[in-house]
């Protein structure tokens, strides 16, 4: 079972965390089990409020601190939420981290973008010359498909589709096993995400990293991951190979989410664009039952009655609908 | 080896150039000009004093003058009760003042920024007994406390400048921590925090850099009232009373009569030198904040 989790890069068990609100807690995320291989690309869709954001920032133990967390998130074999101080911090950055969402605010605007890639790298090896830490940053640059020179911009000279490549460029900055990427294509335009993906993907491959890669949109997961992992109201409702999910959904969120891309080219899906009715439930009051019941076009009676288990629906596959089968 | 160097160049280069820009805009503000021509003016005869006029005539022991001598070709500015030179007083006075001014605007900026920044930066009962002291300070009576302060630890020149020091620190300390409240919950602090980036270098390299503006700019000011509370203070008699300020200068005006008696040249002098080295440094301060901060550049 240990060969097992260090084989992992990220291992996420039975992960629960709940917001401490004036209304009472609220449970963001429910009982999320998660596993990243080596080289492997991993993506978790859902939409907004799903849970998506706070899966991540557990994942270095970044929630915010009333946050009340129960489970287990390893990082290569080591228990995050449980370790010293010390050792979280030498972990951050090193074994594992995030290229943000929104590159345009996760960038110090007084700094010049060499200044906080080398950052990460002056944390973690302080005993780094000077020369050894500029070296790399232009080499780190260079990865990312922008010119060394750019290390002297400030973060204000740079267009979103380079600020989201110095971001990149940071994140590999102390070489690590894993790399979580929340939302990077988010706010940049349709040509720059493909670019960007290209090369997130691209390094993955080049480097043999780990990549967790969250967003919204089902495209930009169907194209770079391996496996997805479809969320809706805190929990994992849908898992399987990439390709499979987006192509043969299971869950009837999946394949609201699926549907409400339509095909070009598609006449039907123009004029009848999918979409779903409605919106999340509030954590603070889930329905009783399955939690995507109240939207769901195939609900029953038996739907509403219990909060159905995740069950395998075919090789590496799964799904939480208890009508997996009839529909 | 060379390419470093070059590199070097460059931004030194830079460096030139962005200096040369602001210059250029500072100048398009005229006050501000004019603020920096008679702030100049003031610090350069403060700095030659002892060239222009000898310290020997401002000792009481050896003045020439008779006592309150009006303006006349020798005394141009008359003489006070001791027959001494008011125009050599007020060149005097003009070292104390602004040095006075300078060495306490930097004492009260730098507790005032570093308790800011602590007050803002920490979370739970640190940050609540921060901010706890800073409003205490705040709602103290300054001129009292400083009264207390300079009645209890004596009347140097250094204690004058550490009274005013500690005590007005207080304003720049809540700018800063609503600044620093503000920048804290910027996504890059996030992202420094996932670096594995402790409390020290998130305060230093993150916060303090985009607080910095703000601080400056309330430099100038505090510069102002560093010296207004010198005056008052050596006007209340609480001054070095070895030393000549224009507030000392006031208060013996006033013990004198010269209000009464009608020795206009006596109050008039140092009134005014106080006036234009506040308002001085008021006017560069507001032109400077304007060439740092693009967004009050009003393009």
């Amino acid at each position: 079972m240990t060969s097992m989790t260090e084989e992992h890069l990220l291992h996420v068990r039975g992960l629960t965390v709940a917001y401490q609100t004036s209304e009472g807690p609220l449970p963001a995320v429910r009982g999320v089990d998660l596993v990243v291989g080596k080289g492997e690309v991993v993506g978790v869709a859902g939409e907004s409020g799903c849970g998506k954001s706070t899966l991540v920032s557990t994942v270095l133990r970044l929630q915010p601190p009333g946050a009340k967390v129960e489970g287990e998130v390893r990082v290569l074999g080591e228990d995050v939420l449980t370790m010293g101080w010390g050792p979280l911090r030498a972990l951050r950055w090193a074994d594992a981290s995030i290229v943000f969402q929104g590159a345009l605010h996760s960038l110090n605007p007084v700094q010049r973008v060499g200044n906080q890639i080398a950052e990460p790298i002056r944390l973690h090896e302080p005993k780094l010359s000077r020369a050894d830490v500029d070296d790399r940053v232009n080499a780190l640059l260079e990865q990312v498909g922008l010119s060394g020179e750019r290390s002297r911009s400030y973060p204000h000279q740079l267009s979103g589709g380079q600020k989201q490549r110095v971001m990149i460029a940071m994140a590999l900055a102390c070489r690590p096993s894993l790399i979580v990427a929340d939302e990077p294509t988010t706010a940049l335009d349709v040509m720059v995400q493909a670019q960007i993906l290209d090369l997130l993907s691209g390094l993955v491959r080049d480097l043999g990293v780990g990549l967790l890669i969250i967003s919204h949109d089902l495209s930009v997961l169907g194209d770079v991951c391996d496996r997805v992992v479809v969320m809706y109201a805190g929990r994992v409702v849908e898992t399987g190979g990439a390709t499979e999910v987006f192509t043969d959904p299971k869950h009837p969120y999946t394949r609201a989410l699926s549907d409400a891309f339509p095909l070009i080219g598609d006449r039907s899906a123009r004029y009848a664009p999918a979409g779903l009715p409605g919106d999340p439930p509030d954590p603070r009051e889930l329905p009783a039952g399955c939690s995507f019941a109240p939207r769901c076009r195939h609900a029953a009676d038996v739907c509403r009655a219990a909060e159905p288990p995740l069950i395998e629906v075919g090789s590496g596959r799964s799904a939480a609908c208890v009508r997996v089968g009839e529909l | 080896m060379t390419a470093p160097l070059t590199q070097r160049q460059i931004a030194r280069g830079r460096r030139r150039a962005a200096r040369r820009r602001n210059w250029l805009i500072f100048r398009t503000h005229r006050s501000g000009v004019v603020g920096l021509v008679v702030l100049s003016l003031f610090i350069l005869v403060a700095l030659l004093a002892p060239l222009l006029v000898p310290h020997d005539t401002i000792e009481v022991t050896k003045a020439t003058g008779g006592i309150l001598e009006p303006p006349s070709s020798e005394y141009w500015l008359g003489t006070d009760q001791t027959g001494r030179s008011v125009l050599a007083l007020c060149i005097w006075g003009a070292r104390i003042s602004l040095l006075v001014g300078l060495l306490a605007t930097a004492i009260s900026i730098v507790i005032g920024t570093l308790i800011g920044l602590m007050s803002g930066f920490f979370e739970g009962w640190p940050a609540r007994f921060l901010y706890r002291f800073t409003e205490w300070f705040l709602v103290l009576p300054f001129l009292l406390l400083a009264l207390v302060m300079s009645a209890v630890l004596g009347r140097s020149l250094a204690i004058i400048i550490l009274v005013i020091g500690v005590t007005s620190w207080p304003s720049t300390a809540l700018l800063i921590r609503s600044q620093t409240l503000s920048v804290k919950e910027r996504p890059f602090l996030e992202r420094a925090r996932a670096l594995g980036a402790g409390r020290w270098h998130q305060m230093t390299r993150h916060i303090l850099p985009n607080v910095m503006p703000m601080v400056f700019a309330n430099t100038t000011l505090t510069v102002s009232i560093a010296i207004l509370t010198e005056t008052t203070l050596a006007f209340l008699g609480l001054g070095d009373p070895t030393r000549v300020s224009w507030g000392s200068m006031l208060e013996d005006a006033f013990d004198v009569g010269a209000m009464t008696t009608g020795a206009w040249w006596y109050i008039i002098p140092p009134g005014l030198c106080v006036v234009a080295v506040v308002l001085s440094f008021n006017l560069v301060g507001q032109a400077l904040e304007e060439t740092v901060n693009p967004r009050l550049r009003g393009r």
